[in-house]
């Protein structure tokens, strides 16, 4: 974790200084609007956090372990990935969940599986892709990516 | 009435906690005590790398602006044309429903349907700020893991898509214009 906060501090400086060097008034401008975006998404990734915090105290390691776990097989794949497919959480804040279910004992399999339906399938915004694609084009676009985040969810968790 | 219960609603929560984290300490309720040191460690960890990835997504923002690139993005082909629309995504940021509206741009400057899927592909396991929160919580492993994994899949899911609807009349509509 302090690894972590270096490496992005100093890509952040080096880049800043770089940056300014070039071109004072833009490296302004993209300061400005970083800085603003985090604003925005403070509020959320913070109601995150909270939600985490209570996660990890309610739910005990074991269940984790059990239903998400290594050896929770076909069935920690199908709750990840319909899970992922139903949520309509940001992934942006949805790591710390990530992170959480992994230190609690949670597959590489069912993590990278949730995340990618997260990201690929969106049931709740189903309506709103069919007004732009048609309803043959969003379904079979939302099933082609369905069944392929379950193939990365394997193939990530073969790897690591 | 209405308006400023909206406007405070998304503090609604965090300020519950807090009031919720200040009776537990003066009462003593532990289990409220381990759930604060819960989310105090979560936050030292967020707030440790999250700000700084802003700074890059910011710089990022100002130095490769998304609206003049897409502007000269569209019908270039074959593996230029793939990789371009690769980097177009990875530039963005936001849920997938804020892709669509750009995979109209792309297809009303013509470009292919397979570059527009692989576009939508790009923009869900690609995205630059993504990709950095996920290298500081999930390490950069697993992001690199993931990442090639996903790559050739989502190319091929646009290549099976162009090779699905080439013949059928393929039609992105424009939501914002439609009657």
């Amino acid at each position: 974790m302090i690894n972590n906060a270096i490496i992005f501090i100093s890509v952040s400086i080096i880049l800043t200084l770089v940056s300014f060097f070039i071109d004072k008034k833009k490296t302004l401008a993209g300061l400005k609007r970083g800085l603003m975006m985090f604003k925005n998404i403070a509020i959320p990734f913070l109601n995150i956090l909270i939600l985490v915090s209570l996660l990890i105290y309610i739910v005990p390691p074991k269940i984790i372990q059990e239903y998400l776990g290594a050896k929770s097989g076909a069935l920690g794949l199908a709750i990840a990935a319909v899970v992922g497919s139903i949520a309509l959480i940001p992934a942006f804040i949805s790591y710390p969940i990530a992170s959480m279910l992994i230190k609690q004992g949670a597959s590489y399999t069912v993590v990278a599986t949730f995340m990618t339906t997260l990201m690929m399938v969106g049931i709740v915004t189903l309506p709103l892709e069919i007004k732009y694609f048609g309803k043959k084009v969003a379904i079979l676009r939302n099933v082609l990516n369905f069944i392929i985040a379950v193939i990365i969810g394997l193939l990530v968790g073969l790897i690591l | 009435m209405k308006k400023t219960l909206k406007k405070y609603q998304p503090y609604l929560w965090l300020a519950s906690f807090a009031i919720f984290t200040l009776i537990s300490f003066l009462v003593g309720f532990q289990p409220g005590k381990d759930i604060s040191i819960n989310f105090k460690q979560f936050f030292i960890e967020m707030i440790s790398f999250i700000p700084f990835l802003f700074i890059i997504i910011g710089l990022f923002d100002v130095w490769f602006p998304k609206a003049k690139i897409e502007k000269h993005i569209g019908q270039e082909s074959g593996i230029k044309g793939i990789v371009l629309v690769i980097l177009l995504a990875m530039l963005q940021a936001g849920p997938l429903y804020g892709a669509f509206p750009v995979a109209y741009i792309l297809y009303k400057k013509g470009a292919s349907i397979k570059n527009i899927f692989i576009y939508l592909g790009a923009f869900s396991c690609l995205k630059i700020p993504m990709l950095g929160v996920e290298m500081g919580y999930l390490g950069w492993k697993f992001t690199l893991v993931r990442t090639l994994v996903s790559l050739p899949l989502f190319i091929g899911i646009g290549y099976f898509m162009e090779y699905r609807l080439k013949d059928k009349n393929f039609i992105i509509y424009d939501i914002k214009n439609k009657p």
